[in-house]
């Protein structure tokens, strides 16, 4: 990400935003609502195209691609969206075949087998042929992996995995997360808000603020907690500790 | 979309007489799967072999598809009671080995697919689907008597604020489409009927035609047609979401009766509103045809509004208005009906909105025709 800025309409949202994202670590991007987490997922993903600022994936502008190399780089990414985004009139094995529809000369079997690993990879086996409505928040939740990972893609963008989720579900998928990232040597960027989830799984935290359009700080969460003097940086990530004090 | 070339090679040689060794290199991805597993196998079968070992020394990248290629080659060699191992695994590929759950991609599914029934079978569910449907039907048609006759003896827990709303929707922001559609069928029917009464001099009765025809017909099913198309399915959308966002189950907790709550109020509403708009409807059809009688067949408007009078009876207009009141009935009926059997999901609300349409129209048509047999013998 270069010198990216977004806005709507008169309000300016980001300004200047500049980080990377390194090959294989799990970046957590936290900040309160608002502050602009959510837009900068859809620039990295290419659903919004700023005018000023550059968005980079293996060399290739996102905001200055044209369609086929958008699709080329989209085949590099997988996304989880927040709501599980899984297409209702498909069953869950469907879904997750959806990505492999662009690749031809594979035979009906091979599709079948990787649609019935990738549903393995989250343990949903023997799930393909139900609906996402007869499925469970968690399991739909799992399913929306299971498609965002159907390409093996280099880079995987989760907007707030966990929410919605009740702690054990919440967990299940964290420890996925965790075991995709080692097993498939995935990139991951996750947005998220939930500062639990953030201090157990990221590699580096990024957090942004409303005011300063921008990053305030960026590091390994314990180092974070250890040596930032910033109070909204170390509100954020004591928020927990507070919380538990509470109750 | 053309084959991309294949990003790997792959050389076979054997280690004795029994040990086959397939030494692989590049870049096993998803493209190369059927094609690796194709070009192996070609190998294995031209003689027997006694064990087979995969060297992924030269491989630069392996995808998780590519991995399952070779469990697929395991399988097969296994199967036939041959030794099978791998040497130099990257820790890369060995990281994808070991999350595919190897016994997971033989579990047969939970549920079978949908399979092609027979027809018998087939007429057998539709059958069924149509029971079912017409007791859901008539259980909520119960359900809203029962809330009437209990509102009846209390009107103030009637929601009249949103009688009000619902009258201001379905009634007041309908006057100009229904204007318009009256307005243009009472003009085709007049144009279309003038060609002919032309032929025998019987302009004038232009006017009669088409005010009867508006009045016992066209008025009442064109309005209850339009309002069932706007307002059966505004119904269906607004209670069915609010199911699946289980705010319909949240009064109940409150102690609502969500039917008192969300039906009666739009049921009011549409019986009230539905007898207005279909006057308003007979009115402008009758101008559309004043517009082709005056400025078409030489009639000034005082001999087609004179003509147009004299066929209309009281009978004909309290019996149009009687229909409206059912067909206002009918479409609230069906419209919460429908919103309030959603389960599910999202999809389910578009289908029922699809279904209020549907079935308040078929309805609106069916009791049109009961009620042109029973008003010609009660007449």
């Amino acid at each position: 990400m270069d010198r990216l800025t977004a806005r709507f309409g008169d309000e300016t949202i980001l300004e200047n935003v500049s980080f990377d994202v390194f090959r294989g670590e799990i970046l957590c991007i936290v900040g309160e609502s608002g502050c602009g987490k959510s837009t900068l997922l859809k620039h990295m993903i290419g659903l919004i195209r700023s005018s000023k600022g550059r968005v980079l994936v293996g060399g290739v502008d996102i905001a200055a691609a044209d369609d086929d190399q958008l699709n080329l780089i989209r085949q590099k990414i997988g996304v989880l969206f927040q709501s599980d985004a899984l297409l209702a009139s498909m069953t869950l094995g469907e879904n997750v075949k959806l990505p492999l529809d662009g690749f031809v000369g594979l035979s009906p079997e091979t599709v079948q087998l990787i649609v019935r690993m990738k549903l393995g990879m989250v343990n949903l086996s023997g799930y393909e042929n139900h609906y996402p409505a007869e499925l469970s928040g968690g399991m739909r939740k799992r399913g929306g992996l299971a498609r965002a990972i159907a390409l093996d893609p280099q880079i995987l963008f989760f907007d707030e995995p966990s929410a919605g989720l009740d702690p054990v579900n919440a967990a299940e998928l964290e420890t996925l997360i965790r075991g995709i990232n080692t097993g498939l040597c995935t990139t991951m960027v996750i947005v998220s808000h939930q500062v639990e989830l953030v201090l157990r799984i990221a590699d580096r935290v990024m957090m942004i603020d409303r005011e300063e359009k921008g990053i305030i700080a960026t590091g390994a969460p314990e180092e974070l907690r250890r040596s930032a003097s910033d109070p909204r940086v170390r509100n954020f990530l004591f928020r927990v500790d507070a919380e538990r004090r509470k109750g | 979309m053309s084959v991309p070339q294949p990003g790997y090679t792959f050389q076979a040689h054997w280690e004795d007489e029994e040990v086959l060794v397939f030494a692989l290199s590049g870049r096993v991805s998803l493209d190369d799967a059927d094609r690796l597993l194709a070009d192996m196998e070609a190998v294995l079968g031209e003689r027997s072999v006694g064990s087979v070992t995969v060297d992924l020394a030269g491989v630069s990248y392996m995808d998780s598809a590519g991995v399952l290629t070779l469990f697929r080659l395991e399988d097969r060699i296994r199967r036939k009671g041959r030794d099978y191992g791998y040497t130099h695994v990257p820790s890369r590929i060995r990281g994808i080995m070991e999350l595919i759950g190897r016994e997971e991609l033989e579990k047969p599914p939970l549920r079978s697919e949908r399979e092609t029934e027979g027809i018998i079978e087939t007429a057998g569910d539709v059958g069924l689907k149509i029971y079912l449907d017409f007791r859901a039907l008539m259980i909520f048609l119960g359900d809203l008597v029962a809330a009437l006759v209990h509102l009846a003896g209390h009107p103030r827990e009637v929601r009249w604020g949103d009688v009000l709303f619902y009258m201001r929707r379905t009634g007041a922001e309908g006057f100009p489409i229904v204007g318009l559609i009256s307005l243009l069928i009472g003009l085709i029917i007049a144009f279309m009927s003038s060609l002919q009464l032309k032929q025998f001099g019987a302009n004038v009765y232009v006017a009669s035609l088409v005010s009867l025809a508006i009045v016992r017909e066209l008025g009442p099913i064109m309005t209850a047609i339009l309002v069932a198309g706007r307002s059966a399915s505004a119904y269906a959308a607004e209670i069915g979401t609010m199911r699946i966002n289980d705010e319909v189950d949240a009064l109940a907790t409150m102690g609502f009766d969500p039917i008192r709550f969300l039906a009666v109020p739009k049921l009011i509403a549409t019986v009230i509103v539905l007898p207005i708009l279909t006057l308003y409807s007979d009115l402008f059809g009758i101008a559309g045809g004043l517009i082709v009688g005056v400025t078409g067949l030489d009639l000034t408007p005082y001999t087609y509004l004179q003509e147009s009078q004299r066929p209309i009876t009281l009978f004909y207009l309290l019996s149009s208005l009687l229909k409206a009141l059912v067909f206002a009935f009918v479409i609230a009926w069906i419209g919460c009906q429908r919103g309030f059997q959603v389960r599910g999901g999202v999809e389910e609300v578009g289908a029922a909105t699809t279904s209020a349409v549907v079935t308040s129209i078929l309805l609106i048509v069916i009791v049109d025709s009961v009620f042109a047999v029973v008003l010609h013998y009660l007449r």
